[in-house]
C-alpha cells in the first residue's frame, strides 16, 4: 500500500535530539540555578508566542501586529480569575484560554473585513482597544496596574522553591503543549490544506479549501494559545498595568524580530530565533534603546536578503529537518524492495 | 534582406530553467516589416520580450541602431525609441484614451506622431477620447494601444498579437493603417496568428517553431506547404 | 453652543488628521505600500524641525522651508534605497521591514533626543482666536492647519490627475511592466512618490510639533490616526480621508467632552461601527 512518510534522515535526529533535550529541561530543577530557571521559563514563553505567531502570519498568511491584545487580555483574565473568581492559577490560565477563543471570535469576523497590511494595522487597533478599556477598569488598578495579591501566590505551593520549580514546569509544559499542537495540527489535513493556502492562495481555494473558514479556525487557536500564554507570563511576573500588558514592544516587536531572524514558515525557525535573541539580550541589552536599533536593523537585513531566516538558510544549504513534518509518497512497489 | 535597425544574432532566452528560445536570428532595416508566426508557446512572444528589454537573452546579442541592448532595462529600451504594443492590449485602466495615449508619449522623443495625427489615424478614439480606456470594445482598445506606442516616436515597433480576441473586419481596419504607419520608415515587427494577415502585410516572414527559427525568407517567396510544415514541424 | 464649539474644535483636528492620512493613502494607492513606520516618519520631522529652529532660530512654522526639502529627500532615498526592494506579490516583506524600521526610528529618536517631552513655539498665532459668532471661538492655529491641509488635498487631486507626473503615479499603479515600456523607470516614480508623501509628512509634522507635546514614541498613534480616517473615509479617495480625518476629530472631541479617558476610545469605537457597517468606507474609489 502506498503511504506518505513525513520523517527524514536528518528529522530523525533532530527528534532523537528534541527527546533528550525535553529530559535535561525537565530535570532542569536538579542542575539549574534560580536565575538560570527564571531565564528559560522567560525563553519558553517567547518560544510559545513566536510559535504562535509564526502559525498564523507564516502559515495562515494572516500578518497581525496586534497579538499584545490577547497576551495582555490573558494576563488581566488571570488577575481576574485568581483574585475575584478564586481560580487556581493553573485553571486560571485554561480559562484564560477558552476566553480568549471566544473574545477572538467576534473580533475576527470585523477585522477580516481588512486585508493585507490594512489587516495588519486594524489588529493593532484592536490591542490599543483592549489597552484603553483595561484603564478603565478601576478593580484592576486602573491606568497604573496591580499587584498580585500575596495570598494567591503562597496558595500556589508551601515553599518559595517550589513555586518556582512549579513555574518553571508549567512554562515548560505550556510550550510543549503549543508545539505539540501545532506540529499536530500541521501534519494533519488541514495542516496540508494551510501549506496549500501559505504557497498560493488562489489555487488552495479552486482545490475546494474553504480559505476563510481555515483562517479564522487559526486565528481563534492561536487567539487561545496566546491569551494562555499571557496568563502565564503575568502569573511570572507577579504585576500588570495597561502598558505592560499590551506592550507592543514586548509581545510583538520582540516576537516578530524573533521569527524572521530564526526563520518565517518553519516550526523550528522560532525555536532558533528565540535562542539567538537571548544570546542577543544577553550580551546587548546594557545598550537599552541601542539593543532595539540593532535588533530592528539585523531584522530588515534578514528580511530583506534571506527571508526564510536563519533556519531557512540551513534548510536550503543542508536540507536539514529537525521535525518529521515533511510529506513523502512511498509507493507500494518500492516498500517491497526495501 | 537589409539589416541595419535590428540585429538579433543567435539568442537563447529561459524562464527559470525551461529554455524558450533557441539561438533566434532574425534582422531588419528601416521601413520594413517582419512578421513573426508560430503555434501557441513557439516562443513569439517571449522573442518579442527580449528585444523590448523586459527579459534579457542569456546568450547571443541583440543590437539596435548600433547599439547592444541584450542587456538594456526595458525603461532604457523604450527611451530608445522601441515600442511594445504588449498582448492583450494592456491598456491602464485608471487612465482615460486620452491620457493612455499621452504617457505613451511620456519618453517626449521627437518624431511625427503627435496627439492629432494620431486621432487621424484612428478617428474613433477621439470621439472617446475622455472616456475611460477599458470602457472601450477590443477593436478600440488595439487601436488605442497601437497609437499609445506611436506616441513614442518610436523607429521599431513591435507588435503581439494584435489580431487576438478581434472580429475580422477590424483587424483589416487596423491593418489597412500599417502603410500609413510605416511611411516615415518606421519599421514593424508583428507577432501573429492570423497567418494570412501577417503574409499580406509583411516583406519578411521568420516562422517559429518550439523556440527555434524554422524557416525565414521574403513573404511573397514562401509557398502554403513551405510555411505549414515549418508552422507545425512536420 | 458648547457643544458647538467641541465639534467645531475636532473638525478643525480633523485636518491635521487627513494631513496624517493623506501620505499614507498617496503610497497605498501609487504602490500598494503600507508604510507602518509612517506616524514615526511624521515625529522625525517634528524632532528635524526642532533641529532647524533651534539652528537657524527661526519660528517653527518658517521653517517647513528647511524642512519639508529635507523630509522629501529622505523619502526618496528611503524608498530608492531600501522600500523598493521590498515590492512584489509578498506582502510580508514591506510589512516587516517598515515595521523594523519603526522601531529603529523611535529608538533612534530616543538616543538623540530623550524620552523628554517637546514642544515647540510659534509665537502669538498659537493663541490668536477670532470670534465667529456669539460665543463661538476658532483658534487661529487650528484654522490655518485645516486650511493647509485641504490645500494639500486639493493640491495631490490636481497632481494626480491633471498632470504628467500624476499620470505616471497611476499608470505604474496600474500596471508596472507597461509603464516601464513606456519609458518610465519606475524606480524612480515610486521614489517620487515617497518623496512627495514625506513632503506631506513634514508639513504635519510641523504642525504636530507646535500644537502639542511630542516624544520619540507618540508614532505609532498617529499612524492609527491616519489609519482610521483612510478607512473610514474610503480606499482611493483623497477627499474621503479628509471626510474621514473630520469624522475622526469631531467623535474624539465629543467623546473627550464626555470625559477625558474617553477621548481615544470614541475615535476608535467609530471606527470600528463604520468597518462593521460599511466596511468599504463612506466614500470609496476602489477596493482595497
Amino acid at each position: 500500500m502506498s503511504r506518505v512518510a513525513h520523517a527524514t534522515p536528518s528529522s530523525r535526529v533532530g527528534v532523537t535530539l528534541i527527546a533528550l533535550a525535553a529530559i535535561a529541561l525537565a530535570a532542569a530543577p536538579a542542575w539549574a540555578d534560580r536565575l538560570t530557571l527564571r531565564l528559560l521559563a522567560e525563553m519558553f514563553t517567547f518560544v510559545a508566542l513566536a510559535s504562535l505567531w509564526n502559525l498564523l502570519s507564516g502559515y495562515a498568511g494572516l500578518v497581525s501586529v496586534g497579538q499584545q491584545a490577547y497576551v495582555g487580555l490573558g494576563g488581566y483574565l488571570l488577575f481576574a480569575l485568581a483574585m475575584f473568581g478564586s481560580l487556581h492559577p493553573i485553571l486560571a490560565i485554561a480559562v484564560a484560554g477558552v476566553v480568549s477563543a471566544l473574545v477572538a471570535v467576534p473580533l475576527a469576523a470585523l477585522i477580516f473585513r481588512l486585508r493585507g497590511a490594512y489587516f495588519a494595522i486594524g489588529t493593532w487597533v484592536m490591542a490599543e482597544v483592549f489597552r484603553l478599556l483595561a484603564s478603565q477598569v478601576s478593580a484592576l488598578g486602573g491606568g497604573s496596574g496591580i499587584s498580585l495579591p500575596a495570598s494567591i501566590i503562597l496558595a500556589m505551593a508551601p515553599s518559595r522553591t517550589m513555586r518556582e520549580f512549579e513555574i518553571y514546569w508549567l512554562s515548560l509544559g505550556l510550550m510543549a503543549l503549543v508545539l505539540a499542537a501545532i506540529v499536530l495540527l500541521l501534519r494533519s489535513r488541514h495542516g496540508l490544506a494551510l501549506t496549500a493556502v501559505r504557497d498560493n492562495e488562489l489555487a488552495a481555494q479552486s482545490n475546494g479549501i474553504d480559505v476563510w473558514r481555515l483562517k479564522f479556525a487559526v486565528y481563534v487557536l492561536t487567539a487561545a494559545g496566546t491569551g494562555m500564554v499571557g496568563a502565564l507570563i503575568f502569573l511570572m511576573k507577579l504585576r500588570i498595568s495597561p502598558d505592560t500588558a499590551f506592550s507592543v514592544n514586548d509581545w510583538t516587536a520582540f516576537v516578530i524580530f524573533i521569527t524572521v531572524i530564526g526563520g518565517i514558515g518553519r516550526v523550528e525557525g522560532p525555536i532558533v530565533g528565540t535562542m539567538i535573541f537571548f544570546i542577543m539580550r544577553q550580551t546587548l541589552s546594557d545598550l537599552g534603546s541601542v539593543y532595539l536599533l540593532i535588533l530592528g536593523a539585523v531584522a530588515i537585513a534578514v528580511m530583506l536578503w534571506a527571508p526564510k531566516g536563519l533556519w531557512g538558510l540551513v534548510v536550503e544549504r543542508f536540507g536539514w529537518q529537525a521535525l518529521p513534518l515533511q510529506r513523502r509518497l512511498v509507493l507500494a512497489d518500492s516498500e517491497e524492495k526495501a | 534582406m537589409s539589416d541595419g535597425l535590428l540585429d538579433v544574432r543567435g539568442i537563447d532566452a529561459f524562464y527559470g530553467d525551461f529554455q524558450a528560445l533557441f539561438g533566434v536570428t532574425l534582422a531588419l532595416g528601416a521601413g520594413q516589416v517582419v512578421a513573426v508566426i508560430g503555434a501557441n508557446g513557439a516562443g513569439k512572444s517571449t522573442l518579442l520580450k527580449c528585444i523590448a528589454g523586459l527579459m534579457h537573452p542569456r546568450a547571443g546579442a541583440i543590437a539596435f541602431a548600433g547599439g547592444d541592448i541584450g542587456h538594456t532595462p526595458a525603461f532604457e529600451v523604450a527611451r530608445r525609441g522601441i515600442s511594445l504594443v504588449p498582448e492583450g492590449r494592456r491598456l491602464f485602466p485608471s487612465l482615460s484614451v486620452e491620457e493612455n495615449l499621452m504617457i505613451g508619449g511620456q519618453s517626449k522623443r521627437p518624431g511625427p506622431w503627435t496627439l492629432a495625427r494620431v486621432y487621424a489615424l484612428f478617428p474613433v478614439l477621439a470621439e472617446r477620447r475622455h472616456m475611460p480606456a477599458t470602457a472601450l470594445s477590443g477593436g478600440q482598445q488595439q487601436m488605442a494601444a497601437i497609437g499609445r506606442a506611436l506616441m513614442a516616436n518610436p523607429r521599431l515597433l513591435l507588435c503581439d498579437e494584435i489580431s487576438l480576441g478581434l472580429a475580422p473586419i477590424v483587424v483589416r481596419d487596423i491593418y489597412a493603417q500599417l502603410p500609413d504607419i510605416v511611411r516615415e520608415g518606421l519599421a514593424v515587427v508583428i507577432v501573429e496568428q492570423d497567418i494570412v494577415q501577417a503574409l499580406r502585410a509583411a516583406n519578411h516572414v521568420y516562422c517559429l517553431q518550439e523556440g527555434r527559427v524554422a524557416l525565414a525568407g521574403a513573404a511573397a517567396s514562401l509557398t502554403r506547404e513551405a510555411i505549414g510544415a515549418a508552422y507545425f514541424g512536420v | 453652543m458648547l457643544w458647538l464649539n467641541v465639534i467645531l474644535q475636532g473638525v478643525l483636528t480633523g485636518g491635521l488628521y487627513a494631513m496624517f492620512a493623506a501620505g499614507l493613502s498617496l503610497i497605498f494607492g501609487v504602490m500598494r505600500l503600507v508604510n507602518i513606520a509612517h506616524g514615526d516618519l511624521i515625529v522625525l520631522a517634528a524632532y528635524v524641525t526642532l533641529m532647524a529652529t533651534t539652528a537657524f532660530g527661526i519660528n517653527p512654522l518658517l521653517s517647513l522651508i528647511v524642512v519639508v526639502p529635507a523630509m522629501a529627500l529622505i523619502g526618496y532615498a528611503l524608498q530608492r534605497g531600501l522600500l523598493n526592494r521590498t515590492l512584489g506579490d509578498d506582502l510580508l516583506p514591506p510589512l516587516l521591514v517598515t515595521f523594523g524600521l519603526s522601531i529603529i526610528i523611535q529608538n533612534g529618536l530616543l538616543e538623540l533626543f530623550t524620552a523628554d517631552s517637546r514642544k515647540l513655539q510659534a509665537g502669538t498665532i498659537e493663541v490668536a482666536t477670532f470670534q465667529v459668532t456669539q460665543g463661538l471661538w476658532i483658534g487661529l492655529l487650528p484654522l490655518l492647519q485645516f486650511v493647509i491641509a485641504v490645500a494639500v488635498i486639493a493640491g495631490l487631486q490636481l497632481l494626480f490627475y491633471r498632470t504628467a507626473l500624476g499620470r505616471a503615479f497611476r499608470a505604474a499603479s496600474d500596471d508596472q511592466t507597461v509603464a516601464r515600456l513606456m519609458g518610465l523607470d519606475t524606480r524612480h516614480v515610486f521614489a517620487l512618490a515617497m518623496a512627495l508623501s514625506l513632503a506631506i509628512v513634514a508639513i504635519a509634522g510641523v504642525f504636530l510639533a507646535v500644537r502639542a507635546n511630542f516624544d520619540p514614541t507618540i508614532g505609532p498613534a498617529r499612524l492609527i490616526f491616519g489609519f482610521e480616517a483612510v478607512i473610514i473615509g474610503g480606499l482611493g479617495s483623497l477627499w474621503g480621508t479628509l471626510a474621514g480625518g473630520v469624522i475622526l476629530g469631531v467623535s474624539q472631541a465629543i467623546g473627550a467632552q464626555i470625559d477625558p479617558g474617553w477621548q481615544l476610545l470614541a475615535g476608535h469605537i467609530v471606527f470600528l461601527v463604520i468597518l462593521a457597517l460599511r466596511p468599504q468606507g463612506l466614500f470609496p474609489k476602489v477596493s482595497g
